[in-house]
């Protein structure tokens, strides 16, 4: 008899898409609040971002236990950084930490996708955006997981970014002012919920703003997508709903 | 493209069928607002779910059939005449045709429904699902059936099942159909319900700025181009 072959795998897809913009001044980082496998939901009210320190809050699709497993670690370097160094890490600084940490598992990696956006050491927006083994790039604007497909070309029509090849270099930051971005993020939500299935989000409330130092997984409920907003004031959260069928 | 829920009910002296309206393919939303009750017959109709072509094909043959059946007997078509043709194309296509039908109307033998799966296969029952949103359409028909429904209480009933499909299963979506069959007469209640409105516009608007720029304009006539030249018959010949 034939050897059996395994047919297990050790991950899912819960689905779930996230993007980040950044400004001159200011950075947005969103993501919905469903988390799906197949065709269940599993629940409609799932914080997919992290606040990995003061000024860098990444935002992650893809296999949420990996995920989870992936903040935990960084969450410990980060404390281990602040022992050593009596600071916070840089969002750069963060980045390179998120990409080592990602290639580390390059033979079994960590079914994450994800946005890491922030502030910089000067105050600016910065975005990084990741593939799941750690390959990684500073952008003006970027969109991960289910929803990617169908708000990176609507993105890149409103925001177009400099090429990253051109010399000397241009800022990859977009024009934009905070609310134009907010607006265009709560856009990008709502119609990519039209018509992707994985992507819908949380918030039964509507805008939902809390202090600075509020915990970023704070509560909202139901389907709705979750914004963090960061600029030089700290940080703020909103939360808008979407479909939930 | 696939086309998930639907569900049946049976009432006092009617049937009653709903569906969403949601196509998908793969991950992605094909149509946000299709129509699964398709006409087999002024007092049959038929819900379908599988493959999108496969479903509209086989109910729009079988109901051709069906026609031509009433102009040679001149009597109106029982639901058991549509069941036996559905299954009969089903059965001889051993399941590639991927149709999941509910079948349900009125004739002179009363309100029937009957399921009617990819192999050919049938089922008669006073409540049925089918599609990926079965299950949770089923959940209510099960918590929540009873005999001797009035009309309106099956709408209703039926309304609620196809909602639990839409808002609990991602295959299902967007809005609820309903078509009441009753004897002599029927109501096609097209986006009976939509309980999923766009959730935000934004109020700037949008622009799309960027244009392509024209470099160069030059209209070049095709019959200059075409040169048509008259050749003997065996031209073709080698």
């Amino acid at each position: 008899m034939p050897k059996e072959h395994a047919n297990w795998s050790p991950y899912d897809n819960n689905g779930g898409t996230c993007v980040a913009i950044a400004g001159a001044d200011y950075c947005v980082i969103a993501a919905d609040t469903r988390m799906s496998t197949g065709y269940s939901i599993l629940t409609r009210d799932y914080s997919k971002i992290c606040k990995l320190a003061d000024k860098s809050f990444m935002a992650s699709s893809g296999f949420q236990a990996d995920v989870k497993a992936l903040q935990k670690v960084l969450s410990s370097r980060h404390l281990i950084y602040q022992h050593q160094h009596n600071k916070q890490m840089s969002c750069p600084a963060m980045a390179q930490l998120l990409s080592n940490t990602l290639y580390y598992k390059r033979f079994f990696p960590y079914y994450a996708f994800n946005v890491l956006g922030g502030l910089d050491s000067e105050g600016k927006g910065c975005v990084f955006t990741y593939d799941a083994v750690g390959s990684y790039e500073r952008v003006g604007y970027s969109a991960q997981g289910s929803g990617a497909t169908l708000i990176t070309p609507f993105l890149d029509n409103q925001l177009k970014s400099p090429s990253p090849l051109l010399l000397p270099a241009k800022d990859a930051v977009t024009p934009l002012s905070e609310a134009e971005a907010v607006d265009l993020v709560k856009t990008c939500f709502s119609s990519a919920t039209e018509r992707d299935i994985y992507t819908i989000s949380k918030g039964m409330f509507g805008e939902n703003s809390t202090g600075g130092k509020q915990k970023a997984q704070a509560a909202v409920a139901g389907d709705s997508v979750e914004i963090i907003i960061l600029n030089a004031n700290g940080v703020r959260r909103e939360s808008e709903p979407l479909r939930r069928d | 493209m696939e086309l998930p829920l639907i569900s049946y009910v049976v009432f006092q002296n009617g049937v009653i069928l709903g569906a969403d309206t949601r196509a998908t393919e793969g991950p992605i939303v094909a149509d946000k607002n299709c129509e699964k009750i398709h006409y087999m017959a002024p007092n049959i109709y038929c819900c379908g779910a599988g493959t999108a072509a496969d479903t509209e094909a086989v109910t729009d043959n079988i109901s051709s059939q069906l026609k031509l059946h009433r102009y040679h007997t001149g009597r109106e078509s029982r639901v058991v005449t549509a069941l036996t043709l559905l299954k009969s194309h089903l059965f001889r296509y051993q399941g590639h045709v991927s149709a999941a039908l509910v079948l349900g109307g009125v004739d002179v033998t009363g309100p029937h429904l009957h399921t009617i799966y990819p192999h050919g296969s049938t089922d008669t029952l006073p409540y049925a699902t089918m599609g990926s949103g079965s299950l949770a359409a089923m959940a209510i028909f099960e918590s929540e059936y009873r005999e001797g429904l009035t009309r309106e209480e099956g709408i209703n009933l039926v309304t609620k099942a196809i909602c639990s499909g839409i808002f609990n299963d991602l295959g299902s979506g967007s809005n609820v159909d309903v078509c009441v069959i009753e004897k002599g007469k029927k109501e096609y209640l097209r986006n009976h319900l939509t309980p999923n409105p766009r959730t935000y516009i934004s109020s700037r608007g949008y622009t799309f700025s960027k244009k392509a720029e024209v470099l160069l304009t030059k209209i070049t006539p095709l019959k200059e181009l075409v040169d048509v030249i008259e050749v003997g018959g065996d031209a073709m010949e080698e």
